[in-house]
C-alpha cells in the first residue's frame, strides 16, 4: 500500500521555479488545493499555467520548488504520483483515428483496469458524458464540445483523486461550455479535487472555489471568486457607433461626464466606447441625450462586467503581461499615448485614454 | 445529463501485474494498426507505392537496362529493401503527430511503461511492412522473379528484413521526436533516393568515379546484397556481417536515441 497522506492538502505547491534560457517563466509559485475543491488559475496567455500544470503532471521538472499530490512527492516519486492525478491538456488529445469507444477502452487498458472492470466503465463515462449516440463514431467526425467531453471522460478512466484541466473551455462555443461546466460541478461533487486554468474571469467565477491570480510566473493574488471581484472597479457601458470619427467624439462626451481618475477605452476596430459606471440607467440616459445633442448616432449599447483585464489592474496597478507585450509590438498604432489593451473575450485592441 | 457515477474509486480499480508493460504495449501497437488501416494515405503509402516501385523497376526499366530475364533477380532485392525503408519511414509521421497533438503527454502522465506508445509504433510498423512485402514479392514473381533459395533461404531472409524494419523503424522514430510533422513527413525521400547510389539497381562500376565511395561504403550497398545473396541461396560471406553491423548501429542509435528523447522531450 503506498504511503500516502489522507488528511492533508490534496496538492501542495511551494517555491516552483522554471526558467528557459534566461527566461524565469515560474518565478516562486505557492499554492495549495483542499480536497473536494475547485482551485482556478486565471492568468492571460503566456502567464505561466501550462508549465504549472506540466510540471505538477509531472512531464517537465522545475528548476526549484516543491510539489505534493495527496501527499505524494512528485519529483521524487513521480511513478506513485502518476496514480493519483489524471491531466486534460490545452488541447484535446484523444484520436481521431478511433471511434469514441475506442479511445476510452484503450484508456481502460493502459490504466490497467481489471477486464470485466473495462466494458462496463466505458459505458458508463459515454452515458455520462452524452457521447453513446456517438461512441461508435470516429473522433474526426465529432464536434469541438464532442472532443472536449471526450477528452475529459478518457482522463476519468481510473476516477483518479485529482483531476488537472487546461483550459478546459477554450473555443467552446457557449452552450458546450456550459454543460462541460456543470460536468466539472459533479466530479467536484462527487469528491474529485480539480485544478483548473483559465483565461475566462466568468469560468473561475462560476466553478471555483478558490482563485489565483498567476500573471508573468507569480501568483499575485488568491482568494474566492467574490473576493476578487470586490476589488475590481464595476460595471463598464459599452456604446458603440457606425462611424469611425463619431469614436473619439463620444469618448470625449464620455470622458466629460466620468468621475476624474476614470479610464474611457476607445476600439477602433470594434468602433466602441467603453465607460466605468456606477448607475449604468442614469449614465446611458445622459450619455445618449449628450450624443443626440452632438448629432452622434449609437448603434449598440451593451452593460459588460469586469474583464480579467479589471482584476489585473486593479489588483497589480498595471496591466497584464500580455497587455504590456502588445504595447511593444504595436505602439504605432496609438495616435494618443495611453495603453493598448486585449479583452480576454476577443482579443480586440483597444485604445485607453486616460483622463487629463 | 445524468450523473457520473463511480462504482470504484481511484487506485483500488487498478490491477497490476508484470504483463502490464506487455499489455501496454499491445493496447498501443492496436491503436497504431488502426490508424494505418484507417486512413487511405496511409495504406497507399502502405501497399500501393511500394507495388508501384516494384512494377515500375522491373517492367519499365527492367527493360532498358537489361534484355535478359537476369535484371529481375537483380533488382528485386534492392526494390524491396527501398520498400521496407520508405514504409519504415511512414513511422516519423505517427510519432510526429503524437508529439503535436499532445498525445505523447497524456500517454506519459499514465501509470504505464512510459515508451509504450513507441514500442506501439514499432510493432505496427513491423507488421504493416511485413505485410506489405507479400504483395511486393507477388508481383515480383508474377513478372519472372526466380529467387533460387530454398526454404531456409527465405526463412534467413525473412528474419533480415525483420532486423531491416526494425532498425529503419527506430530511426524513424526518432526523426519524428525530433521534428516538426511536416519535416517528419519529408523522412521518406532519404529513404526513397539512398538506395539509388547503391548496388541495388545498377552496379556500382557504372556510375561516375566520384560516386563509388559512397555508393561502395553506404550501409544500402552490404544490406541489399546480403539480401539479394540470401534469397539466391547463396552464402552472403562478409557482407552479411558489414550489413548486421550497419543494421546494429541504426537500431541502437535509433532505439537509444529515442529513448533519451522520450525521456526530455515535451511539447510546450
Ligand atoms: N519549452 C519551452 N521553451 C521555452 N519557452 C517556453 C517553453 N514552454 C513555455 N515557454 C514560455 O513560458 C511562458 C509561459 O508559457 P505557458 O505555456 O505556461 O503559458 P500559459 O499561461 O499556459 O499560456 P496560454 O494561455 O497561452 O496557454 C511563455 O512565455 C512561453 O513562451
Ligand atoms: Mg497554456
Amino acid at each position: 500500500m503506498t504511503a500516502t497522506n489522507r488528511t492533508g492538502p490534496a496538492i501542495d505547491v511551494a517555491g516552483l521555479r522554471k526558467g528557459y534560457g534566461n527566461h524565469a517563466v515560474l518565478d516562486g509559485v505557492d499554492f495549495t488545493v483542499a480536497r473536494c475543491e475547485i482551485y482556478a488559475l486565471l492568468g492571460p496567455n503566456g502567464a505561466g499555467k501550462t508549465t504549472t500544470v506540466n510540471i505538477l503532471s509531472t512531464l517537465v521538472r522545475p528548476d526549484a520548488g516543491e510539489v505534493r499530490i495527496g501527499g505524494v512527492d512528485v519529483l521524487a516519486r513521480p511513478a506513485q504520483a502518476r496514480r493519483m492525478f489524471a491531466l486534460t491538456g490545452q488541447y484535446a488529445s484523444v484520436d481521431e483515428f478511433q471511434t469514441g469507444a475506442e479511445n476510452l477502452a484503450m484508456m481502460a487498458r493502459l490504466n490497467h483496469l481489471q477486464a470485466s472492470a473495462r466494458r462496463t466503465r466505458v459505458a458508463e463515462l459515454l452515458q455520462a458524458f452524452d457521447l453513446s449516440g456517438a461512441a461508435n463514431k470516429r473522433v474526426a467526425g465529432y464536434s469541438g464540445g464532442m472532443r472536449r467531453r471526450l477528452d475529459l471522460a478518457v482522463s476519468l478512466i481510473a476516477m483518479p483523486p485529482v483531476l488537472f484541466l487546461d483550459e478546459p473551455t477554450t473555443g467552446l462555443d457557449p452552450r458546450s461550455r456550459a454543460q462541460l461546466w456543470s460536468l466539472v460541478e459533479e466530479l467536484a461533487h462527487t469528491g474529485t479535487t480539480i485544478l483548473l486554468t483559465t483565461q475566462y474571469l466568468d469560468e473561475a467565477e462560476r466553478l471555483a472555489d478558490r482563485v489565483g491570480l498567476i500573471d508573468d510566473g507569480r501568483i499575485v493574488a488568491t482568494g474566492t471568486p467574490d473576493q476578487l471581484k470586490a476589488q475590481v472597479s464595476g460595471d463598464h457601458i459599452v456604446f458603440s457607433f457606425g462611424e469611425r470619427h463619431d469614436v473619439l467624439r463620444a469618448a470625449e462626451l464620455a470622458l466629460r461626464h466620468c468621475a476624474d481618475g476614470a479610464q474611457v477605452e476607445t476600439d477602433e476596430a470594434t468602433l466602441s466606447v467603453r465607460m466605468p459606471t456606477s448607475d449604468a440607467v442614469e449614465d446611458i440616459r445622459a450619455l445618449l441625450a449628450e450624443t443626440a445633442k452632438a448629432g452622434i448616432r449609437v448603434s449598440d449599447i451593451a452593460i459588460a462586467g469586469p474583464t480579467l483585464d479589471d482584476v489585473f489592474l486593479t489588483l497589480t496597478g498595471r496591466p497584464s503581461a500580455q497587455e504590456r507585450s502588445d504595447d511593444a509590438a504595436g505602439s504605432h498604432e496609438q495616435p494618443t499615448a495611453g495603453e493598448k489593451r486585449a479583452t480576454h473575450e476577443e482579443k480586440t485592441h483597444e485604445e485607453k485614454e486616460k483622463a487629463a | 445529463m445524468s450523473t457520473i457515477t463511480m462504482t470504484s474509486r481511484g487506485v483500488e480499480v487498478r490491477h497490476q501485474s508484470r504483463w502490464s508493460a506487455g499489455s501496454d504495449i499491445i493496447a498501443m501497437s492496436g491503436r497504431e494498426l488502426r490508424r494505418s488501416l484507417r486512413s487511405v494515405d496511409a495504406l497507399v503509402t502502405a501497399f500501393a507505392i511500394p507495388v508501384s516501385i516494384m512494377l515500375v523497376f522491373v517492367v519499365i526499366f527492367g527493360g532498358a537496362i537489361s534484355s535478359d530475364g537476369d535484371y529481375v533477380n537483380y533488382v528485386v532485392p534492392g526494390t524491396l529493401v527501398l520498400c521496407l525503408g520508405f514504409g519504415a519511414a511512414a513511422t516519423a509521421i505517427g510519432v510526429a503527430q503524437d508529439v503535436a497533438t499532445g498525445t505523447v503527454n497524456r500517454f506519459k502522465t499514465l501509470p504505464v511503461l512510459g515508451s509504450a506508445v513507441l514500442h506501439g509504433h514499432v510493432v505496427a510498423s513491423l507488421l504493416r511492412n511485413l505485410a506489405a512485402c507479400v504483395p511486393v514479392v507477388v508481383v515480383a514473381l508474377l513478372l519472372g522473379f526466380r529467387p533460387a533459395a530454398g526454404l531456409s533461404g527465405w526463412i534467413d531472409a525473412g528474419l533480415f528484413a525483420v532486423l531491416i524494419i526494425l532498425a529503419f523503424t527506430w530511426l524513424s522514430v526518432l526523426g519524428g521526436l525530433l521534428l516538426s510533422v511536416d519535416a517528419a513527413g519529408s523522412i521518406n525521400f532519404v529513404f526513397l533516393f539512398l538506395p539509388y547510389i547503391s548496388s541495388g539497381f545498377v552496379a556500382v562500376d557504372t556510375m561516375p568515379g566520384w560516386l563509388h565511395g559512397f555508393a561502395d561504403h553506404q550501409p544500402y550497398t552490404p544490406i541489399i546484397e546480403t539480401l539479394r545473396a540470401l534469397l539466391d541461396g547463396a552464402a552472403p560471406g562478409a557482407t552479411l556481417w558489414v550489413a548486421l553491423a550497419w543494421l546494429a548501429g541504426i537500431l541502437a542509435v535509433g532505439a537509444v536515441g529515442s529513448a533519451l528523447v522520450f525521456a526530455r522531450r515535451v511539447k510546450g
